[in-house]
């Protein structure tokens, strides 16, 4: 701790060092940037420790250190550049933790989103680089020093000035000073670990570690993140697949086919100065914009709810839906509503769609879109959608694009580089296992049009798709796994570092900014066959509920009761007397086997039983429990009535 | 969720009939189907009848839209026609202005039609009555009130206010915040 902080210090350049080279757009503006600040590095340790830039990025390990230790510059104008930034992504830090597929693609950001040019989005990435470079710094020294043997704290301390320790590995003689640097060495290890065999010197975990470790140098992820995606794909493909994440997806908008057709529309944008193309061979409604002199999100079309600003990944889930007129559909998690209008204007706003959103202020802009769009046959709720089983079913089309951790739009929201931990996938994929259960419960299997649920999340990670599509499977054997029919995309896992698939899951569909151009995808179609096995078990807790095993006949129990009274008086010393006892004794006496009777039900038997008896009296199981704390020492009842509850099932 | 009572109904129609006239009749059955009104909270949603008693299945505190949302009723028991009600006026309105593309965006704005940015006005337009406009190429762009007659607007001061704007699609990026519940 006390050694990060010391060489955190003498890092992060100077906000005036760093503006002067954002003027510089060369291809290589990390290299460079990175070069420059290698020389400039020693006056800066007798400058201010500058800028409250990086505290923006919560980045990684330092974070905790650093953010003590940064102070505002001098530099006001400078400043305001810095905050720009600074918003920028404190934006997008308010967002749930939750991600959803088109999460960005509502009018908010839109005029934004396209009046920042290409040029605006070399800027952001130069100043979210910088940060990252800012942190690599440190995180090299502290990483440095630990591969090169143990290095003591001054040593670490003169890296900077470019003083190495030369170890006995040749690999390892250089640390990479400029972003090059880091990128030649990745190339190369890429390269050796494709064949090993012939070009490795080394084990090839050694490899990977350091592949690994320059991955979170030059791209900024946490390492456990890394790590995570470096295990999707081979390494060459996990590199594509990295760079990839830095560059934003094309700005593509879905024909709202409700009010206008993609030909119309598409005369209409270029009249007004927007440079678009069909979206490609697989969508009939995409339009792809390369660039556009007025904002594409405020455009009198847009207003009049001819298109939807969505990406591209987003038309995805609902093509492979294919909700057909007069259907009832659900969409569980539907803000900001790109799918749910897409699914109206497939059934040609007929049927009814049910739009569910857990949030409020998220349904705000779902309303907004679907009354823009002119979608009249949906009802927007908002319950968890776990719950709404209970609401309505009876439905032939679920769609269910879950929250989740958004590793697939990285290039939409870099935080996920370093924000998502362990816990995120395991109570992400838990709230996903319900939302699908729940949604497969809610359908009807005998509807004409074949019962439906698409799956969709906009992560990447094995744990939120295959594994919970697996688990459905498991839990419900009723649905089965059907081809989702999109053009594109890979087939998804059927194994996963030693973890068995289902057989069918090469039917779901992946897909990865690298390979199509759109965000981190998943797809999975279920088509449920038969009622859920779960209606059948509440049938048979229902008809449980119903035997009169609960009731409880007062006069049946009273020698026992008396009896068990009896022996308690007698232990604790108290002759007990022949008459009966007081109101209020006889009270608790007489409501104990009750309770007495459902506490080893509870130990034998399943939880429902137990719930049950508090269901049929609530009232008097209520006094029970007073009644067992207040006399619980004077009562030693639990043989007989054990007996006689066993007796009489 | 509920129906209009007697009076509600009464003072919805009674401003509906400002825009669409005697097409009125038009709104409850349309094309065999038969279309409601419902009142939610203080918005009135106009919505088929099917879908209107699926909604029942939802409590009032969750159902937050249905159908489409014509307006809501103010604390002093107006009615007040939302943009989001023009999808059901355009194409039944009786009186229109069309406006010529260089006087979409101001009106899109949020400013008042002036008589030299109309390209096309219907005939007969008395003062002070409901006035759909849109864009040249038919595009619903929002609603308002008269100013003058069409035989007034003829000979008036191109700068001279021919529509007060009520209501104009660019609501939908201006006051989402307070125009969905």
């Amino acid at each position: 701790m006390g050694r990060r902080a010391k060489s955190r210090q003498q890092d992060p350049p100077s906000l005036e060092e760093f503006n002067g080279e954002k003027r510089v757009s060369t291809n290589d503006r990390r290299a460079k940037r990175r070069a420059k600040r290698a020389t400039a590095e020693a006056e800066n340790k007798s400058k201010s420790k500058s800028k409250s830039k990086s505290k923006s990025k919560s980045n990684s390990k330092n974070e905790d250190d650093s953010d003590s230790e940064l102070e505002l510059s001098d530099d006001e104008s400078e400043l305001e550049d810095a905050k720009a930034d600074l918003f920028d992504s404190e934006d997008d830090q308010q967002q749930p933790r939750t991600m959803f597929s088109d999460d960005d693609d509502n009018e908010e950001g839109l005029e934004e989103l396209n009046q920042h040019t290409a040029t605006h989005f070399m800027d952001s990435d130069e100043a979210d680089s910088f940060d990252e470079m800012a942190e690599e710094d440190d995180e090299f020294d502290v990483e440095g020093s630990d591969f090169e043997d143990n290095e003591n704290d001054n040593l670490i301390e003169d890296e900077d000035d470019n003083e190495e320790e030369d170890d006995d590995e040749e690999q390892e003689e250089k640390v990479p000073q400029s972003a090059t640097d880091y990128r030649m060495r990745i190339m190369e290890t890429v390269k050796i670990l494709e064949n090993l065999s012939e070009l490795g010197k080394r084990p090839r975990s050694q490899y990977i570690e350091q592949l690994l470790s320059d991955i979170c140098e030059y791209y900024g992820y946490s390492p456990y993140m890394a790590e995570k995606y470096f295990h999707l794909f081979s390494p060459a493909e996990a590199i594509e697949f990295f760079e990839a994440n830095e560059t934003p997806r094309p700005v593509v908008l879905r024909t709202n086919t409700l009010k206008t057709s993609r030909r119309d529309l598409m005369q209409a944008l270029v009249a007004r100065g927007v440079n678009l193309q069909p979206l490609g061979s697989w969508s009939k409604v995409g339009l792809q914009v390369f660039d556009s002199q007025v904002p594409v999100g405020a455009t009198p079309e847009y207003l009049a709810g001819h298109y939807i600003l969505q990406a591209a990944s987003s038309f995805l889930p609902v093509m492979a839906l294919n909700p057909t007129p007069g259907e009832r559909v659900l969409d569980m998690a539907a803000a900001p509503g790109g799918k749910t209008t897409h699914i109206a204007a497939m059934m040609k706003d007929t049927g009814v769609v049910f739009a569910n959103d857990a949030n409020k202020s998220r349904a705000k802009s779902l309303i907004a879109n679907i009354h823009r769009l002119g979608c009249t046959n949906t009802i927007v709720t908002n319950y968890d959608a776990r719950e709404y089983g209970k609401v309505m079913t009876g439905f032939s089309k679920i769609l269910l694009d879950a929250p989740c951790s958004g590793t697939g739009v990285v290039s939409k929201d870099p935080q996920v580089k370093t924000s998502r931990t362990e816990k995120d996938f395991v109570q992400l994929p838990h709230l996903q296992k319900q939302l699908l259960l729940t949604a497969i419960d809610s359908l009807d299997h005998a509807a004409p049009q074949g019962a439906v649920v698409v799956y969709s999340t906009c992560s990447v990670m094995p744990e939120e798709n295959e594994a919970v599509v697996d688990y459905a499977l498991r839990k419900r054997p009723n649905v089965e796994l059907v081809d989702t029919e999109l053009p594109i995309g890979v087939p998804g896992f059927v194994s996963y570092r030693g973890k068995q698939f289902n057989s069918k899951m090469n039917l779901t569909r992946r897909y990865y900014p690298h390979t199509y151009n759109v965000d981190g995808f998943f797809v999975a179609k279920f088509r449920k066959v038969g009622p859920s096995p779960t209606t059948t078990k509440e049938k048979e807790e229902l008809e449980m509920l119903q035997e009169p095993f609960t009731e409880f006949d007062a006069a049946q129990d009273e020698d026992l009761v008396e009896k068990s009274l009896r022996r308690s008086l007698k232990r604790r010393g108290i002759k007990p007397s022949k008459g009966r006892p007081t109101a209020t004794e006889s009270k608790s006496v007489e409501s104990k086997p009750d309770e007495s009777e459902t506490k080893p039900v509870e130990s034998v038997e399943s939880k429902p039983v137990e719930s049950e008896s508090v269901e049929s009296k609530p009232e008097k199981t209520k006094e029970n429990t007073k009644h067992k704390r207040k006399h619980e020492h004077d009562h030693s009842h639990s043989k007989h009535a054990k007996k006689d509850h066993k007796h009489r099932r | 969720m509920r129906q209009l009572t007697e009076e509600e109904t009464k003072i919805v129609f009674e401003k509906l009939s400002g825009y669409i006239g005697q097409n009125i009749s038009q709104l409850v059955n349309r094309s065999g189907e038969q279309f409601v009104l419902r009142i939610q909270k203080d918005r009135v949603y106009y919505v088929s009848d099917a879908i209107a008693r699926l909604a029942t299945s939802v409590a009032r505190p969750n159902l937050l839209s249905l159908g489409t949302c014509l307006g809501k009723f103010t604390k002093t028991n107006k009615f007040r026609l939302h943009i989001t009600a023009l999808q059901v006026l355009a194409p039944l309105a009786a009186n229109k202005v069309w406006v010529k593309a260089n006087g979409e965006m101001p009106f899109l704005y949020g400013n008042h039609v002036l008589k030299a940015h109309i390209g096309r006005i219907s005939d007969d337009i008395p003062e002070h009555t409901g006035v759909l406009v849109f864009s040249m190429s038919d595009l619903p762009l929002g609603f308002g009130v008269s100013a003058k007659s069409t035989a007034e607007v003829r000979h008036a001061q191109p700068n001279a206010i021919t529509v007060f704007r009520q209501s104009d699609i660019g609501e939908f990026l201006r006051d989402e915040d307070s125009l969905f519940a």
